[in-house]
């Protein structure tokens, strides 16, 4: 049984770790978190000429380093370890994912090289419609519409929690064929943020360390070959995209759970109550034990879906395998959601008063937790997805 | 990291599952899904039959080193085993004390004598043992052994006085092993000996337990004199030893273990769909998040097995018995929400059980026995995150 990381694994999890040591310090995640971009630019272009981790899952070539999904959930672990800043997240889980998925192999070679250079990418799908269909940013809330032209489209509309959506240089957009409903008419489209009609606003967020924007489409002009794929026949590789990235924010997950935990361990066996540590006190050691289980599971679920996310994603993978992305994706976001605000949350009470200032670092995490569970549904509606696959179809 | 076994691992489960399908049948159909944990009770003598069919075809200690009569399969095989033997629904193994804890525990620290004297009845499916340990005052605080052991000076021969509790299956087993304290005036964990003692003789007496169940797997086991034939180790090393033997329980059985969860789980998504509960959205909840706990528990046991000296010893192991005993216990309860009002009728007068309700009853043991999930967020806190080891009154 080899159900454990690689000596390579291991490897570039030891040079992520000591890169965000050196660039994800509390000092520079609350510099960076003001910042006009929601990020440091000089500490993203390190990371891609440095480490090159933007290109992880970029097919050779393609220009990058064609490696498996489960290093880009090692690489994601760690930056949720540090709270890392970055349009990391939105250009390689959704922005790439998606081009990976959907695009044909000349728009692969258009689009791919430049991402594996440093430019930076996101995906937007949903419109404001997301918040009232109870956070299940499925097909029916796109919204956005594509109407053909002799030459192209012509798009209209506006989408919402686009990830970095007003600092990326590269747009992936889902709309709908004006008139279509439900999984119908779905197309997605590569246009540079910069194209005509687009108006991106930052919408300042509670979790500030990371950036989200609504935009605004006014009969943006694109050219045909800026359609991924087929027209009007996105949504099932679109559906696998998200699934693909709710792998990867379940690994980042993964990561504010663990460090929230350790944090409050730390600071337990510091803070002495009654003439003893408060970590010798069985309250704390229990709700520790409930944290560290849940973290465990955590792991489990995220290098489980990384593997079946890396069979989907690699041409000569084992089908069977990759038939259960979609669960495994709804089974690690959901348990990895719970986790992490489960953890952050106690730990935010294990901090005692000082959690709930401004200058420690957990209510950072608390946020961060928060966020990124209601991002792309929270554990009730993953399992809601499961629970459809288990009890509705006629062979389950 | 991968998730698939090896060919040849793939090759030992069709040995196995097609020597368990030309075997698991005849005298031995109505076993099928017999004797698990809730009904260990069942079908003694056939399950004792069934385990000397398992020794012919070479099944039983296969984990044990081929010099002892074993197979000598690795890990892997020895899981994939436990997981085909679940999958063919063979019943629950009585003689599984002796395989799994007496014999690896005689290869580590017995005698040449003791190996010959007992391995062969382990092996041979024709000698079953019970495992002696907790008392009425021993639980949690397993050390505080009041069971005693006097050696006669002159024959050298040891004779056991105390009361032994929880002791699963004494009534159907040849030999217990037992701790005692060899030294008087000893406490806690010093001053203990790890015994090797014969049910059979009038200085022992075995009570049943009745159970909330109705009925009793779990015994109270007296000793008033009672003849030890062995000692393993030396007077005073029992603690080790017995700690040594918790060790051999790497959870190798788990994914076998799993596989009866499936099973359980399954029942209560069919009886969902049919009686319509599967349509409340708190029970989709619920089974959602049944399926996902069962599935991640294969994955934590998957890593589990996997580790070796890079990862060091994993902390999937740590909190693998509270994740199990707790998911089993939420999934007991679920089973009863499912049926909703017909989850009190019982199959027939005066106490029996349909398979659901001993799974709810029964499941509210996983969190109590083999170290309670309150001990077990103590080991966790203290061995995984290094927080301070509890105070002792003592």
């Amino acid at each position: 049984m080899e159900f454990r990381l690689t000596d390579e694994q291991y490897m570039v999890r030891e040079s992520a770790e000591a890169f965000l040591a050196d660039v994800s310090s509390t000092e520079q995640v609350r510099k960076a978190m003001l910042q006009a971009s929601s990020y440091d630019p000089d500490v993203w272009q390190r990371l891609c000429n440095e480490l090159y981790l933007q290109a992880i899952t970029i097919p050779e070539e393609y220009g990058g380093l064609g490696m498996s999904y489960v290093y880009l959930a090692i690489v994601l672990e760690q930056m949720g370890r540090k709270l890392f800043c970055s349009p990391f997240l939105a250009t390689t889980a959704f922005a790439t994912n998606a081009v990976l998925l959907t695009a044909s192999d000349e728009q692969k070679q258009q689009l791919l090289p430049a991402i594996a250079e440093g430019q930076t990418a996101t995906l937007a799908w949903v419109g404001p419609q997301a918040a009232r269909l109870s956070g299940t940013w499925d097909a029916a809330a796109i919204t956005a519409t594509w109407q053909a032209t002799d030459t192209g489209y012509v798009l209209n509309g506006e989408l919402s929690y686009v990830l970095d959506g007003d600092t990326a240089e590269l747009l992936i957009i889902a709309a709908r064929e004006a008139g279509s409903t439900g999984t119908e008419g779905i197309s997605l489209f590569a246009l540079p943020a910069t194209t005509d009609g687009v108006m991106a606003t930052w919408t300042p967020t509670m979790d500030q360390t990371r950036r989200q924007a609504k935009i605004k489409l006014s009969a943006v002009q694109v050219e045909s070959n800026q359609c991924l794929g087929q027209a009007g026949q996105a949504w099932p590789k679109l559906k696998k995209t998200l699934a693909l990235a709710k792998v990867a924010l379940a690994a980042e997950q993964l990561g504010v759970a663990s460090e929230s935990l350790d944090l409050a361990v730390e600071y337990t066996l510091e803070r002495e109550q009654f003439g003893r540590a408060i970590a010798s006190y069985q309250a704390i050691k229990h709700k520790a034990a409930d944290m560290k289980l849940k973290t465990e599971v955590a792991r489990s679920a995220v290098y489980y879906a990384a593997c079946i996310a890396s069979e989907e994603l690699d041409p000569q993978g084992d089908a069977v395998l990759a038939s259960e992305l979609e669960e495994a994706a709804a089974m690690a976001k959901g348990y990895c959601s719970d986790t992490v605000f489960y953890n952050a949350g106690s730990a935010l009470q294990m901090f005692g008063g000082v959690g709930f200032t401004a200058e420690y670092d957990i209510q950072l995490y608390f946020k961060r937790a928060k966020a990124s569970e209601l991002y792309l549904g929270n554990g009730a509606a993953q399992r809601e997805l499961i629970a459809a696959m288990l009890l509705d179809s006629e062979n389950a | 990291m991968k998730l698939t076994f090896s060919a040849e691992d793939e090759r030992f489960r069709e040995e196995i599952a097609g020597w368990l399908k030309e075997n698991l049948c005849g005298e031995f159909e109505h076993l099928k899904f017999r004797g698990g944990p809730g009904d260990e009770h069942m079908f003694p003598e056939e399950r004792k039959r069934w385990e000397q069919k398992l020794a012919e075809g070479n099944w039983v200690g296969i984990g044990l080193p081929q010099e002892y009569g074993g197979r000598g399969a690795s890990i892997e095989q020895q899981v994939i085993f436990a997981e085909e033997y679940a999958r063919a629904g063979a019943p629950g193994r009585i003689g599984h004390i002796g395989e799994g804890l007496t014999a690896p525990t005689l290869i580590a620290f017995g005698s040449q004598e003791q190996k010959e004297k007992y391995l062969p009845g382990i092996l041979k499916g024709t000698e079953f043992w019970c495992q002696g340990y907790s008392e009425p005052s021993a639980g949690s605080d397993l050390a505080n052994v009041r069971t005693r052991a006097v050696q006669d000076p002159t024959t050298g021969q040891w004779r056991i006085t105390g009361q032994k509790i929880w002791t699963s299956l004494a009534h159907e087993s040849d030999w217990c092993f037992v701790i005692a304290r060899t030294d008087p005036d000893s406490v806690a964990h010093r001053g203990l000996g790890f015994f090797l003692v014969k049910m059979d003789q009038p200085q022992i007496t075995v009570c049943p337990i009745e159970q909330l169940t109705g009925t009793s797997e779990f015994n109270e086991v007296f000793f008033d004199g009672a003849v030890a034939d062995d000692i393993v180790g030396q007077p005073g090393e029992g603690w080790s030893i017995a700690m040594g033997l918790l060790g051999f329980e790497r959870g190798v059985s788990t994914l076998g273990q799993q596989m009866q969860f499936q099973n359980e789980l399954n029942e209560i998504i069919r009886i969902a769909k049919e009686n319509g509960s599967a349509q409340d959205s708190v029970i989709r909840q619920r089974i959602a998040e049944a399926h996902t706990g069962l599935r991640l528990m294969r994955y934590n046991a998957m890593r589990m097995l996997s580790q070796d000296e890079r990862s060091g010893p994993d902390s999937s192991a740590l909190v693998y018995k509270l994740h199990w005993s707790t998911w089993h216990r939420h999934l007991g309860a679920l089973a009863m929400d499912v049926l909703g009002p017909e989850a009190e009728m019982i199959d027939s007068a005066p106490y029996n059980l349909t398979r659901l309700q001993s799974l709810f009853l029964f499941t509210r043991s996983d969190t109590i026995y083999g170290g309670t999930s309150q001990i077990q967020r103590n080991i966790i806190a203290e061995r995984g995150l290094g927080m301070p080891k509890e105070a002792k009154g003592r």
